[in-house]
């Protein structure tokens, strides 16, 4: 399956990743008014972890042996079988963490308004993830594994 | 005497881990009959939905594990509302209640756990409950629904289930006394610390708590029925209902006599096969290998019983595959409060290192032994908790960069870059070139 992979040599860490992720999950579609006008503010997917001259920009890998799957309390996260992403199901997350905990990156947010975890998707509705097709420096690739 | 036709794979047990194992099973063999026999009428549901369920309520078909074709997708059989009475490892053998007898060529135990149950005058009244399983949730609400107006509940302990509970009874409006016998509420899953942001918001919720007592007797009036419970200070605690949270044993009523090997639990290998052949054994019943402790022992969390059942199933269809261990492992959201916990939460002597990150309502905490962790306590923004648990997990040494472990602005490039590394996806395509990060060259000031 395609995913995102990090070229973190070239990331300097503007964390616009961040930005247009936000932007994708806002209800407005402007910037400014996702930033500052929308509550809740809307949550990104996608983290930029930092130390020092290293900048990472950390998503959900869909791992193949997926342990948030395999931990999920109530079959909330499962892998969509035509897709195989990791997705998961609003209807039955109740937000308990416990795959964010499990997680080797960490990174399954609660969405503290709706009580679910959210987690990247790879934009399904786009071409490419929003946040690889505005990395100035393409310091993201999307591609095949 | 056998039954005519011999099943293949028999999981007694319907929760995580006998799904866990069916789910194995049917990646290794689509074709040999998979068994699953459970006492509970039910289609597998998510058991911490329980108070979902109590509070809301929340319909049954929400609570569902696994989508309602799951059974017929990956062709397994269920046998449900029946429940085994013996278990015969020599004869490869099962007895029901019911009557019949199964034959099975691999066998998987994952009975679960049942609630512990003090000897205590009253515990056998009308009004006194354990929260367990559905059925459990279901008999609450009904005698909720009878009672209408101004119930009083006591629960007799402060843990995982007895919070849990608290959580729905009040969301019903009842009146909620927690009586916890050691100094603090879910005392085996948090430290001090964490625990009182927990208490403080169960105390905001009406809930009233009472640690270091226990419950010395429950009172009947009117026959039959709850009026109190009487601490072991003499205290009176008036309550139309009490529930019974103090604990689960592992379920082992169907082994007894069986030969298979018992310590706390069933005791298994890194296969989690048991002592017996072709019988394997997984979650709250299993003692299983704990990578903080060096040791099996009982670890009764949902997460840990899905991957030994995985295990189990996977060794059971032939296919070689060793437990990796777990540990207690929790994420709770009671109360509206977050808290991520993992292995040890308070040290145990003095050769533990303990690191602490705390201000206005922040609190993380870890614990370290020779350079590896071996605990964690994360509340309120949980996010990274799992960068630690898995560095513990993987027995990282984390000796170079403890001390970011707690910080604010903890992340993946805390770590050194090897193990940063390791934890991202790389790409195979010849398009990139991943180099190492190079230090900056120094910047020439002056000539």
């Amino acid at each position: 399956m395609k995913q995102v992979y990090i070229k973190e040599q070239v990331c300097i860490g503007c964390h616009l990743c961040e930005v247009y992720c936000r932007l994708k999950h806002a209800r407005s579609q402007d910037l400014v008014k996702a930033y500052k006008k929308e509550s809740p503010r809307p949550l990104p997917r996608v983290r930029v972890d930092e130390s020092g001259i290293v900048s990472l920009s950390v998503r959900c890998q869909h791992c193949v042996d997926a342990p948030c799957i395999r931990a999920c309390l109530t079959g909330a996260l499962s892998r969509d079988p035509s897709t195989s992403l990791v997705t998961v199901d609003e209807e039955r997350c109740i937000g308990c963490g416990t795959c964010s905990l499990v997680c080797p990156l960490g990174v399954p947010k609660l969405d503290a308004t709706k009580k679910k975890m959210v987690k990247c998707d790879l934009c399904q509705d786009e071409e490419i993830p929003v946040c690889v097709a505005n990395c100035p420096n393409e310091a993201l690739l999307y591609a095949e594994g | 005497m056998l039954a005519t036709r011999i099943i293949k794979y028999l999981i007694i047990g319907h929760s995580a881990g006998g799904i866990g194992a069916a789910e194995a099973i049917r990646e290794v063999d689509r074709v040999g009959t998979v068994t699953i026999v459970s006492d509970e009428p039910y289609p597998a549901y998510s058991r911490p939905l329980i108070s979902e369920y109590l509070a809301h309520p929340y319909p049954v078909e929400r609570m569902l594990y696994r989508k309602p074709d799951f059974y017929e997708n990956n062709d397994i059989q269920t046998l449900l509302g029946e429940k085994v009475v013996k278990v015969n490892p020599t004869e490869h053998t099962v007895k029901l209640e019911s009557g019949p007898t199964l034959a099975w060529q691999k066998l998987l135990l994952a009975t679960g756990g049942t609630p512990i149950i003090p000897r205590m005058e009253g515990s056998q009244l009308k009004g006194v409950f354990t929260f367990n399983k559905l059925d459990d949730a279901k008999a609450i609400d009904g005698f909720l629904n009878q009672h209408r107006r101004n119930v009083r509940a006591v629960v007799i302990g402060g843990g995982l289930i007895g919070v849990s509970v608290t959580e729905a009874l009040v969301k019903r409006g009842v009146e909620v006394a927690i009586v916890e016998m050691k100094d603090w509420i879910l005392n085996t899953i948090l430290d001090e610390e964490a625990s009182a942001l927990e208490a403080k918001a169960l105390v905001q919720a009406g809930v009233n708590i009472i640690t270091g007592h226990t419950s010395g007797k429950i009172n009947s009036y009117l026959a039959g029925e709850v009026s109190g419970v009487t601490l072991d200070d003499g205290r009176a605690l008036p309550c139309e209902m009490v529930v019974i949270a103090i604990g689960v044993r592992p379920r082992l009523e169907v082994i007894a006599e069986s030969g298979i090997k018992i310590n706390r639990g069933i005791v298994v290998d890194r296969r989690m096969m048991a002592s017996s052949p072709d019988v394997y054994a997984c979650g709250d019943v299993a003692e299983a290998y704990d990578f903080v402790y060096g040791e099996n022992r009982l670890t009764p969390i949902w997460p840990n019983a899905y991957e030994e059942g995985r295990v189990a199933g996977l060794n059971m269809a032939g296919e070689p595959a060793e437990y990796q261990g777990g540990t207690a492992m929790n994420a709770l959201k009671y109360f509206g409060v977050n808290i991520a916990s993992a292995g040890l939460v308070s040290p145990p002597d003095d050769s533990y290192e303990t690191l602490i990150n705390s201000y206005d309502g922040v609190y993380r905490k870890v614990i370290i032994k020779n350079d590896k962790l071996a605990g964690l306590v994360f509340t309120g923004d949980i996010e990274k908790s799992g960068i630690v648990y898995n560095l513990m997990k993987d027995g990282i040494n984390v000796s170079s960069f403890k001390k970011t472990l707690v910080a604010d602005d903890f992340g993946l490039a805390s770590l050194p870059e090897a193990t940063w590394r390791a934890r991202l996806a790389k790409p195979t395509a010849e398009s990139v070139v991943i180099t190492s990060v190079e230090k900056p060259e120094e910047a020439v000031i002056g000539d």
